[in-house]
């Protein structure tokens, strides 16, 4: 059985210019111990869509799905209070900006342990010892001390460490990752990859990564999804999208890295015909006009 | 021998940081002796982790900063703004491009008047004229003149990144510094913004210098390379020497951390993984 089961969403925010579709029928579906990465530019719903599974989404947004199964388990018609359950401690999110992601009013190990406290009912002793084990686990040095410590006194790379305890402070057995390195130099980058891809393989979690950096997927991903305004343009496993990418728009992905170029100047998303990936949110495309 | 628009010798530049009531203030070295030249037509690619100095080199090239010690030459000419005002001519000759384009347009300016604004301030060009070259730098960066009297929020971020492009070409400069102009953007309009930034380096014999922690990058568009660490210069030279042969240890490690997409490396991890 799989992890996560989503078949057809699709997510509408109502805008003042009428309904917008951020996901327009997205189905995936992930395994044990699988990491499944989401690749597509900004815009192309793949937040939105995870978001959603994490019921994260502002009451602006419509969320329908033909079906939408944790662990068999529907998470679409979820009653809050059962939802707040599984959220944080079977699923658990990594956000794009760490700095932002921190309570900047509270320190860091105060922030910890309330997740270890709502979900797994351990008292204030056992609770600070699991926050040192975490911050040893994730890299951050004399784990004892920095627990004390606020957001802005650490650097960015260090507050991604701090978010990544968070959300495998509950052991989830799903991981979703927005962008956990793009605020991040590479050489942080690397050793935060490392971190994750380590612990992913340790605790055998399902993780999403999402992305749009095609180094990221390369480097991380089992199997890779590539969405497009919304739609699914192309799933493949890593391997075969790099060496033989099926759809238009993955090769036009491809094709705008740097890395790959060939001539004097690089082919653009534009230059490659995108007629069958017809966009029906029409709005985005207006407003560029 | 060709003509060399931009050098700097030993360029340093020192942040002092005040004490308060019960602490000694200290000192930040943030750039410590950069010295580098750039040929016209040529493009220098500025390479290092956030906090090694690249920015502050760039304002310091651009003019905006003064240098605590060291000397900066434009098209030959000693410059130093500490000991006197800047004439006109040499404000025009260095323009810059900032890395966020959402942060760097004021949101309550048109994009007509933030093309014409350099003009206005550091030219007499009169007002028939400016609306005229504005109008034609709006095409030139692949915008439209009916673009002229919108507002910033309008655009998308690859527009506006063309907006700041054209804004720093409106004085015609010699030399123009590119502070991380596409790390803000998507993969595509990436591509998009590198080659116009090509196509105008071909046209009006452009100089850039063009700062960026993306290697694929840096070389895509670099003649040649500069590695920045700690406020120090730790590794110069023509790009095809700099990334087969690096020196200096920090530049391999540099290396080792670009995440690689292509076929070969990701069939060795697939096979690490399995194994």
């Amino acid at each position: 059985m799989a992890l996560l089961e989503i078949e057809n969403l699709t997510v509408t925010f109502d805008t003042a210019s009428g309904p917008l579709r951020a996901v327009d029928g997205i189905s995936l579906s992930i395994d044990k111990g699988e990491v499944l990465a989401i690749v597509g530019e900004s815009g192309s719903g793949k937040s939105v869509s995870m978001l959603a599974v994490m019921g994260l989404l502002p009451w602006t947004a419509t969320v329908k799905a033909d079906r939408m199964t944790f662990e068999g388990r529907d998470i679409l018609n979820l009653k809050p209070a059962d939802r707040r359950r599984i959220i944080g401690k079977d699923i658990a999110m990594i956000f794009q900006e760490p700095m932002a992601s921190l309570n900047p009013c509270f320190t860091v190990g105060f922030q910890i342990e309330e997740a270890l406290k709502q979900h797994m009912g351990l008292d204030g002793a056992a609770r600070r010892r699991r926050a040192i084990e975490l911050f040893e686990a994730v890299g951050i040095p004399d784990p004892e001390d920095r627990l004390s410590h606020f957001p802005h006194q650490m650097s960015g790379g260090q507050c991604q460490r701090v978010m990544i305890a968070m959300a495998i402070s509950c052991e989830p057995k799903l991981l979703i990752a927005d962008e956990p390195t793009t605020a991040l130099d590479v050489t942080i980058q690397k050793q935060i990859l490392d971190l994750l891809m380590n612990l992913q393989a340790e605790q055998g979690m399902g993780m999403i990564m999402i992305t749009h950096n095609m180094g990221v997927v390369a480097e991380t991903a089992d199997r890779v999804v590539v969405q497009y305004k919304g739609k699914k343009m192309e799933e493949a496993d890593v391997l075969s999208l790099f060496e033989r990418p099926q759809h238009a728009y993955t090769r036009a992905l491809l094709s705008a890295l740097p890395e790959n170029a060939t001539g004097d100047r690089l082919p653009t998303v534009s230059d490659f015909s995108l007629e069958d990936a017809p966009y029906q949110g029409a709005r985005a495309q207006g407003a560029q006009t | 021998m060709s003509e060399i628009v931009l050098e700097t010798r030993d360029i340093v530049r020192d942040y002092h940081i005040g004490g308060g009531l019960f602490g000694t203030g200290r000192t930040v070295h943030a750039v410590k002796g950069v010295s580098l030249k750039v040929e016209k037509g040529k493009t220098l690619a500025i390479v290092g982790e956030s906090g090694c100095g690249k920015s502050t080199l760039a304002c310091i090239i651009t003019m905006i900063d003064a240098p605590t010690a060291g000397e900066l030459f434009i098209d030959g000419e000693k410059v130093d703004i500490a000991a006197r005002r800047l004439s006109p001519e040499m404000r025009r000759k260095v323009q810059i491009v900032f890395q966020n384009p959402y942060g760097s347009l004021n949101p309550r300016q048109k994009i007509g008047d933030v093309l014409m604004d350099p003009l206005v301030i550091n030219s007499d060009t009169p007002a028939a004229e400016r609306r005229d070259r504005a109008m034609a730098m709006l095409t030139k960066v692949g915008l439209l003149p009916e673009h002229f009297n919108r507002y910033p929020h309008m655009f998308s971020g690859g527009q506006r990144q063309r907006i700041a492009i054209a804004r720093a070409l409106m004085l015609n400069p010699r030399l123009l510094v590119l502070d991380e102009p596409v790390s803000a953007l998507d993969l595509s309009v990436q591509a998009q913004v590198l080659n116009l930034l090509a196509d105008l380096q071909d046209e009006f014999g452009l100089t850039y210098v063009f700062i960026s922690h993306d290697l694929s990058v840096v070389r895509y568009i670099a003649d040649d390379v500069l590695v920045m660490y700690y406020g120090e210069a730790v590794e110069y030279g023509p790009r095809e020497a700099v990334f087969s042969d690096p020196q200096h240890s920090y530049t391999r490690t540099l290396f080792a951390a670009t995440p690689r997409a292509d076929v070969e490396s990701i069939r060795k991890r697939l096979a690490k993984k399995a194994a």
